[in-house]
């Protein structure tokens, strides 16, 4: 982080840049991936500050930002992962079997949470890597491996739960060895004045300022975009494209257990079956956000935007006090205005790109 | 590639060792068990008698799980050959209860949440002079369909009969929350609740992911403070129903269906005023023991209406006697 570069090319080079369009600075903003998605949230947002007055509060706000960052802090890797190219349906179970590994093994052999910890993330960034591994060694879709792991990792949580537990949840951990300090990491909160904040938030916008440093400062960010960008071209010109495309799913489920780890020490026991259709969300932060589903184009803050859309959303529509039976609508519409309103920004800024 | 997974595997080695370590200096654990299953009962199969049993148990559900409690011991106990079987989705719950028909077995339980996409495998099974016994869900369609006998509870009853209960403790305005969306039982609760006490209002939350429904529930607690009484509709949901009202410092009070060890574990320390219980042992456990009877004996159950296993409360006057059931599974 130390080498800092002053501003973008496009300004600071005149003289090798001499056969290219230059753009105002309008049509530079409006060509970053996140502003559609800004635009969206702040009118999102204008509109439940009028419609709910419940919603006009502190206390709300970080409720808010809660609700964002447990989907937020993993759809961040899954947004550098479809820059780069790839899929993770797994991202969803995962967050589960990270936190089932942890207990039941503390639980069973009766040893300390910390251990189990570590048991689980090796275990995670494992599943991370044999999904990055298939991707790259057969060909096949991610979409289509990853759906395998899905599906497995969703039968293994309930199968092996049921046998050890007896029961398809786990079982209460909070009086074991370790838990207190973990709880601290992980799932605990402070008053600023009348307001809670959850350390999910803090580790949220943490995670979105490296990924964002990542892509945007780092060679490993540029491989990232290549990768997703045109991968036979990438690899012609020496990007590790293995190397990255596996860092890349290790990465998402490295974030699948943090997340998973929340939820173990916020709550104690697991339901074994939870956490089925969370990787949808992950996927359209990332999308409202203004990342490509084709891959090569998005950015961290705009994932983190799209997941702030998403928290906001959902609890808007209850701070407004409407009827819940139209819940899931209301949130349809929401988020194709957000994606319509991403696009339409994005063709105006491409439309007059010759001028 | 082969370097990281070196890696891999030496950090897992690390771990382990790690792990040995730190074995000996922790409490809180699995307790030391003393096995007692195995003790009584026949032989699986001994009596002759193969019971299907088919549910609509959506994977990991701890409630189908006392079901199938239920339904094992009752086929350990009288020597039957129990063959469990579920779907969520109505037409491959129907395929199912074919496979049974099929597989010629001496008898049929099923949950009829869908009656009208289970009418014809229904059918079949009776033509086939299989007997068929209800359970869980489908008391009011369960003799159109041909079913002997139904076990379960009434959901409406049993939202009434809270409702009444809350109602004359004072509830104005309860919270109805639902976990799913689009479950005709779960609207019944609410619909049962909301007949008792007009000012009832529903929630939807995802109970799927713990964490969003804290923060929805603590959304709609500050949305509206005139929100006296919650009641959830499963145990885990009024576990986490606790934490957002903790967040949201609200005063309401909690009631919930269904148990589990921690809710009831709740009840007694006065943070869960009461639990519905359905009974989900008992309806898997007399689902079994009613066919039995009825293939070894003729007998039929409930004088032509169905045996009703719920409303059954459970609260501070009894939670003593009920929770260390709760911790084998079987309440």
């Amino acid at each position: 982080m130390t080498n800092v570069q002053t501003s973008p090319p496009s300004t600071a080079a005149p003289s090798e840049a001499s056969n290219r369009v230059s753009l105002g600075l309008s049509n530079r903003l409006l060509a970053r991936p996140e502003v559609g998605a800004l635009v969206a949230a702040v009118l999102i947002f204008i509109f439940f500050l009028v419609s709910a007055p419940a919603f006009r509060s502190g206390e709300s706000f970080f409720t808010v930002l809660y609700q964002s960052s447990t989907i937020g802090i993993v759809a961040v890797g899954v947004g550098m992962l479809m820059i780069g190219g790839e899929f993770d349906l797994s991202a969803g179970v995962i967050t589960t079997t990270a936190g089932l590994v942890n207990s039941m093994l503390c639980w069973y052999v009766g040893m300390n949470l910390w251990v189990g910890a570590v048991v689980s993330l090796a275990f995670c960034l494992f599943i991370g890597f044999v999904n990055g591994f298939l991707v790259m060694r057969t060909g096949i879709p991610s979409f289509l491996i990853t759906l395998g792991t899905f599906f497995v990792l969703q039968g293994a949580n309930l199968g092996v739960t049921k046998l050890v537990t007896g029961s398809v949840s786990s079982t209460d951990i909070s009086q074991i060895d370790g838990f207190s300090s973990l709880q601290k990491i992980f799932a605990s909160s402070f008053k600023v004045g009348p307001v809670t904040v959850w350390i999910t938030v803090i580790w949220w916008l943490l995670f979105v300022a490296l990924a964002a440093w990542i892509l945007q400062r780092t060679r490993t960010g540029n491989w990232i975009y290549a990768v997703g960008g045109n991968p036979d071209s990438a690899r012609a010109v020496g990007v590790p494209l293995i190397r990255t495309k596996i860092g890349l799913f290790m990465t998402v489920s490295f974030l699948g257990w943090f997340v998973g780890m929340h939820t173990l020490y916020r709550f104690n026991t697991l339901q074994a079956g939870n956490g089925v259709g969370n990787e949808f969300l992950y996927i359209i932060a990332a999308v409202v956000g203004g990342t490509l589903l084709t891959g090569g184009y998005g950015n961290a803050i705009g994932v983190a935007i799209g997941a702030f859309i998403f928290g906001m959303t959902s609890l808007g529509i209850v701070y407004a006090g409407w009827d819940p039976n139209w819940f899931k609508a209301f949130l349809g519409v929401m988020l194709l205005l957000a994606v319509l309103v991403n696009l339409y920004v994005k063709r105006m800024s491409t439309a007059r790109k010759v001028g | 590639m082969t370097l990281s997974r070196i890696r891999g595997a030496r950090l897992l080695a690390l771990a382990a060792v790690a792990a040995l370590g730190l074995t000996a200096c922790s409490e809180g654990g699995r307790q030391a068990t003393n096995d007692n299953s195995g003790g009584g009962g026949n032989a699986a199969g001994s009596s002759g008698y193969t019971i299907a049993m088919i549910t609509h148990e959506t994977p990991g559900d701890t409630f189908w799980d006392k079901i199938k409690s239920g339904a094992q011991q009752a086929a350990k106990d009288e020597g039957v050959t129990l063959k469990y079987s579920n779907d969520p989705d109505a037409s491959k719950q129907a395929v199912l209860i074919q496979n049974a028909v099929d597989s010629k077995v001496s008898g049929i339980a099923t949950t009829l949440v869908t009656p009208d996409a289970l009418a014809g495998s229904v059918k079949a099974a009776t033509d086939a002079k299989i007997p068929v016994v209800g359970f869980n869900s489908g008391i009011d369609q369960y003799q159109r369909l041909g079913a002997l006998m139904y076990f379960g509870s009434d959901e409406n009853l049993a939202g009434s009969t809270a409702g009444k209960r809350i109602g004359e403790a004072g509830a104005k305005h309860p919270l109805c929350v639902i976990q799913a969306a689009g479950s005709v039982a779960l609207e019944a609760r609410c619909a049962g609740v909301k007949s008792a006490v007009p000012g009832t209002e529903n929630l939807q939350v995802n109970g799927a992911d713990d964490s969003s429904v804290v923060s929805t529930l603590q959304a709609k607690l500050s949305q509206d403070k005139s929100i006296d009484y919650i009641v959830t509709l499963g145990a885990p949901i009024a576990v986490d129903a606790l934490k957002a009202m903790d967040a949201a410092a609200s005063k309401a009070k909690l009631i919930t269906f269904d148990l589990n060890a921690e809710v009831a574990q709740r009840i007694q320390d006065g943070k869960v005023e009461f639990s519905i219980d359905q009974q989900p042992y008992v309806q898997g456990y007399l689902a079994v023991s009613a066919l039995y009877l009825n293939l070894k004996n003729g007998n039929d159950m409930g004088g032509g209406k169905p045996v009703l296993t719920g409303p059954s409360f459970v609260d501070k006057s009894n939670i003593d006697k009920i929770l260390p059931f709760t911790k084998t599974n079987t309440r």
